[in-house]
């Protein structure tokens, strides 16, 4: 768990749990996850209804979703994994590579950029080393990228660090926040 | 209240009232401020009845299409023996607009009994609360909302004792504007990309599932309790301009002005004092140029244009925008536009889904021509060819979001045009206004 | 079954009426306007993405998408107003700002409706002057290639695979301008149909492996023509190239194959181009199998079988007409034949229709005018019988079995291994190069043409098996095929009342098929 920054939600650590490419594959549902998943099938008509949180259970679990994840995915929702991977890549919050420990998202978008969210951005990749958006910095523990529309437009600029959101970034408070991340 | 700041006494707070105190998030903290009191009282009453109070209530869709709420609900036939649905539409993506977030954040009890409501109100057993998946915190509280009114029986089975099955589920989206046009949110929800459908058939008919369904915004269910409490005579009364627009409404403001936040006003409100007496007006030393009024998708209004709005569904379209999202962007005259405009484009390039040839190829080469303008290296053909594919992108798609992309532009291009010719001759763009010191 | 209610409206200012629920696209068909589209299919579930088919309708607000608009009584459709050739002119320039515009090197080319619209109602320019996106070329396996490059995302083959195929193998990836069509690493397009989606893509994104860079579409001669590799009968183009058989493609049938064939059947065409043929007529004498004339070949023949009992070995490919002569000349003796087996492929998304597990065109023929199917093609050769081969090769059949025939003709293409020692042989054509009917395993009696020039002295089966039966003395004159089917007909109650001009070229089932269910429009998805 990443520390409690604003006071508001834990989120999972995703480095702990990151499986390089080369490992081999973990099947996530079993036991609790497989219970998990049971609990919400109930919730719907339709098997393939799950596939949207299923997905995010890999990603918590895996810290990205992989093709083997997509195939554990399928088998389990009656789909196949050209499908699967075809939502998965629709949607932006799926991880299709491992990232860094903290995915550091911050919000352009025009109501943040005319706030100033471009030297927000230029803090972040100058202070994780990182130098350029989506890449990893070397020792792997950050990775910055611009999001679209977080939604939180009058709390320009806001960043989310994994499932954490911090409203109102500045870039002089970057290193203070970068220095809670340790 | 204009969180996150103190309420402005101009304000009228019906959903905002409880914004900022923690307490009013839990279940206890909630009946104690007169919670799921509107649910028991639509419990014991006849769905039909419902309707007829919310439709009588003048309240109208508070995602950005303005339909009256009470009518779309009267779609749904009673009794066709099919199960019916109501998704509540919390995927609040515009750009600009963040009042389904701290309603979800403040008062989720509020969320969950409006949902209850209106799917008693259809003949659902089930509501669908799509949250998108940047919503964590929203999601967080949403998530123990429901828990909470499961375990307190307000939910499930017998829900308040009524002996009807209400369930309401959570479900989170995966970052995708698109799944907050209703049917691209019925497509994901049912594990699809988020695709807009071609309409008809329209929800109420063939929705989710392809069952029935209704789809509403988060605000609207909201504002179902305190009318179903108060009366639809007290809710239709609320009412500044146009008998059309009742009721208050939300607006969350950003962009540059002194107080950003969420602000709740009777319809109507005059859009100039809005701007300069509840959000305090421009920052020190600058003025603004425009604004942008109910989310990115809707037309830029001149200061001219806005200061003479008021600030209902007709009052917008007047002033030559849409009340839409309710989602303000004020840009003051230190920003260039034509970078605003830029990344307005890049945000719906992004963001298509890519099924309609003009949303897919228009949004991208859009931005591609609006970057190349900002970067100096624009052409004055590269106005009226993007004028031009504006057109096209306008009334030929599937679901809007294509035009939502060409109405800033072309809006834009129409009022600054001047920003854009001195990019192409070359001028730099410099702020009216010296930068504060 | 109730009558479906007609709606009447103008298209283009024809008057049109058409049943209830049609879309405004199928009514324009109706009225002989093709609207221009990309993503409507008739075989596939309705998308409606591709706003090519974008028509002005009065009184609507907005254009409509043709193909998914029902038409409306007193509706008025403009398809080449301002504003509808406007709009589509839009969509083309969009369709092409990040194409490559290769058509010189695009298999495509010539057949391709990006190409066919957009001179018909495209730019001259492009106003397009930012860098292209580039998307490398993508191995989809089975005789698939993908090329994003030239994609417009219409998603036909998506939908062939979802909803016709079942087996959602491709997708479409990433979204906005990003998007493209994918499947997933590992699982290739293996689906025993998945090579209509080749024929499927409107323009050059999806090729054929095994047609690529054959041939320019102008070049190609094309044929109606049934494909020959199963009992299904689908109907199919031939197409040919300097005499030598390239492609075969589906031929829309709804009673038979939809818009659809099978890989197998698609890809099994060379053998029709075979080569090491017969050529002449050619009668055993003291060196040997020396050529003669026809008429020579012929009479040898006649002599041969008079008098005698003849065993016919006939090729299951043989067409009705060409069965029915060798009826004639076995007069009395036996017919037989065998037919090569494979694993039933079905399509699942279109009703009885499959990649069948007998792999010849008329197994159903055969047995209605009297051939015996058997394992073992020549159990019913009796001792001193004279032995007539028709376009059978005998393979796997060993010369000492064809040894208690007195005498051995072989009619046929090819000279068969174990027909060595046979008397007299007469070279005929081979399925594509010859004209004829075959009857499916439902009883559909369908037409097939010459796609090919026979080679050498080879003459059609049927006109030698006529020219036969004359010099055997019977009433024999036959000049065309339709005459021989004339005779069956008569002669025959099963294609009681059938006649070529009857049959056309989507066929028509004998009078005792077995019933079969009208496949109409395809049963996928709802739209």
């Amino acid at each position: 768990m990443i520390p409690d920054l604003v006071g508001g939600l834990e989120s999972p650590d995703y480095a702990s749990h990151d499986r390089a490419a080369h490992e081999p594959y973990v099947a996530v549902f079993t036991g609790d996850r497989k219970r998990e998943l049971d609990e919400l099938l109930t919730r719907y008509p339709r098997k393939m209804a799950a596939l949207l949180p299923a997905l995010w259970i890999v990603q918590r679990e895996h810290g990205w979703v992989s093709e083997e994840g997509m195939a554990e995915v399928a088998g389990l929702l009656d789909l196949t994994p050209a499908y699967v991977k075809g939502v998965v890549t629709f949607y932006t919050m799926y991880h299709q590579h491992p990232v860094g420990k903290y995915f550091i998202q911050v919000c352009t978008t025009s109501p943040c950029g005319i706030c100033g969210a471009e030297d927000v951005v230029k803090a972040f990749l100058r202070h994780t080393n990182t130098g350029e958006l989506g890449v990893t910095s070397p020792d792997g523990r950050f990775t910055v990228i611009e999001v679209e529309c977080l939604g939180a437009c009058g709390f320009a600029t806001p960043v989310m660090v994994n499932e954490e959101f911090i409203e109102s970034m500045t870039p002089d408070k970057v290193p203070e926040l970068l220095a809670k991340l340790a | 209240m204009g969180f996150p700041h103190h309420s402005h006494p101009r304000e009228t707070t019906v959903l905002t009232k409880y914004f900022g105190e923690n307490e009013a998030r839990t279940l206890d903290g909630w009946k104690k401020r007169g919670g799921y009191k509107a649910l028991e009282k639509a419990l014991g009453m006849q769905p039909a009845d419902i309707v007829n109070v919310v439709k009588e209530s003048g309240l109208r869709g508070r995602g950005g299409a303005g339909f009256p709420t009470g009518v779309k609900w009267s779609f749904m036939k009673p009794g066709d023996g099919k199960p019916h649905y109501l998704c509540c539409n919390a995927d609040e993506s515009e750009p600009g607009t963040f009042k389904d977030r701290e309603l979800m954040r403040w008062t989720p009890h509020a969320v969950v009994e409006g949902c209850a409501i209106g799917a008693y109100a259809i003949g659902a057993e089930t509501a669908y609360v799509y949250i998108r998946g940047e919503f964590t915190e929203p999601l967080h509280w949403m998530e123990l909302a429901v828990k909470e009114a499961y375990a307190a029986g307000i939910l499930g089975k017998n829900a308040m004792g009524s002996g009807k099955r209400i369930d309401v589920h959570v479900h989170k989206g995966a970052g995708a504007y698109i799944c907050g046009e209703e049917t691209a949110l019925m497509e994901s929800l049912e594990g699809r990309r988020g695709n807009p459908r071609i309409k008809p058939p329209f929800p109420a008919v063939s929705g989710v599932f392809g069952m029935p369904t209704t789809i509403n915004n988060v605000e609207t269910l909201a504002a179902t309790a305190p009318i179903l409490l108060n009366g639809a005579d007290w809710y239709k009364k609320m009412c500044l301009s146009n008998p059309k627009s009742t009721g208050t409404k939300l607006f969350s403001v950003c962009g540059n002005v002194v107080r950003p936040g969420t602000y709740e006003v009777v319809m109507g409100f005059p859009f100039k004092e809005f701007l300069y007496d509840l959000c305090g007006g421009p920052l020190h030393g600058r003025k603004f140029k425009a604004v942008i009024p109910g989310g990115a998708s809707v037309p830029i209004q001149t200061m001219e244009e806005a200061e003479a709005t008021l600030m209902d569904y007709e009052g917008f379209v007047a002033g030559g925008s849409m009340l839409g999202s309710g989602g303000v962007i004020v840009i003051d005259d230190a920003q260039p536009m034509v970078t605003v405009i830029a990344r307005l484009a890049r945000f719906f390039a992004h963001e298509s889904c890519g099924q309609c040839t003009q949303c897919r190829e228009g949004t991208a080469w859009t931005t591609k021509i609006l970057e190349r303008i900002r970067d100096g290296e624009g052409t004055i053909e590269d106005l009226d060819t993007l004028l031009d594919i504006g057109e096209q992108m306008t009334g030929k798609t599937i679901c809007v979001l294509s035009d939502s992309c060409a109405v800033p532009v072309i809006s834009g291009i129409k009022k600054f045009r001047g920003e854009f010719e001195a990019l192409i001759q070359g001028r730099r763009f410099h702020p009216v206004t010296a930068a504060v010191a | 079954m109730a009558e479906s209610k007609m709606v009447n409206l103008t298209i283009e200012g024809r008057p049109v009426s058409v049943a209830e629920g049609t879309t405004i696209l199928e009514a324009a068909k109706t009225a002989g306007v093709l609207i221009p589209h990309y993503c409507y299919h008739p075989g596939l579930p309705i998308a409606g993405v591709c706003r090519m088919c974008l028509v002005e309708v009065e009184k609507a607000p907005k254009l409509a998408p043709s193909c998914a608009t029902t038409v409306a009584e007193g509706q008025v459709v403009h398809v080449y107003s301002d504003k509808s050739l406007d709009a589509r002119k839009g969509v083309l320039e969009m369709l092409l700002i990040n194409h490559p515009l290769d058509c010189p090197i695009c298999d495509q080319s010539g057949e391709c409706e990006l190409q066919d619209y957009t001179y018909q109602e495209g730019r001259e320019d492009s106003r397009y002057r930012e860098p292209k996106r580039f998307n490398p070329a993508e191995d989809f396996g089975g005789d698939v290639i993908y090329v994003p490059n030239r994609c417009i995302l219409c998603t036909r083959c998506v939908r062939f695979m979802d909803d016709v195929a079942h087996d959602p193998a491709l997708n479409v990836s990433e979204r906005g301008d990003r998007a493209l069509i994918g499947k997933f690493e590992g699982k290739d397009l293996t689906h025993p149909w998945a090579a209509n989606v080749v024929d499927l893509c409107p323009v050059g994104a999806l090729l054929s492996k095994d047609f690529l860079n054959k041939a320019r579409a102008w070049e190609l001669d094309r044929t109606a023509s049934i494909c020959p590799n199963c009992t299904q009968g689908c109907n199919v183009i031939m197409e040919t190239r300097e005499n030598q058989l390239v492609r075969m493609r589906p031929r829309p049938n709804e009673n038979v194959n939809a818009f659809f064939m099978c890989d197998w059947g698609r890809l099994n065409y060379r053998w029709m181009n075979e080569k090491n043929r017969v050529e002449q007529p050619m009668v055993r004498g003291k060196n040997g199998l020396a050529p003669t004339s026809w008429e020579a070949a012929i009479s040898a023949a006649a002599r041969a079988l008079g008098g005698k009992k003849a065993f016919v070995a006939a090729s299951p490919m043989l067409s009705n007409e060409s069965l029915f002569l060798l009826t004639q000349v076995m007069d009395g003796g036996a017919g037989a034949f065998r037919v090569t087996e494979g694993d039933e492929a079905p399509l699942p998304g279109v009703d009885d229709l499959a990649l069948r597990r007998e792999r010849a065109a008329n197994v159903y023929g055969a047995e209605a005018l009297g051939f015996k199917k058997t394992k073992d093609l020549l159990g019913g050769l009796g001792q001193g019988d004279v032995l007539v081969v028709a376009g059978e090769d005998l393979a796997g059949i060993d010369a000492s079995a064809v040894s208690r025939a007195s005498e051995v003709i072989v009619i046929g293409s090819v000279l068969p291994e174990a027909a060595a020692k046979a008397s007299i042989v007469l070279p005929i054509a081979n399925f594509s190069e010859e004209e004829g009917t075959v009857t499916n395993l439902r009883g559909r009696v369908q037409r097939f043409t010459q796609a090919r020039q026979a080679p050498g002295e080879t003459r059609p089966s049927w006109l030698v098996l006529g020219d036969l039966l004359g010099a055997m003395g019977r009433q024999s004159n036959f000049f065309l095929p339709s005459e021989v089917f004339a005779k069956l007909a008569s002669a025959h109650k099963s294609f009681a009342g059938l006649s070529y001009d009857a049959l056309g070229f989507k066929g028509l089932p004998v009078v005792d098929a077995p019933p079969t269910r009208p496949k109409g429009p395809i049963a996928v998805g709802a739209a």
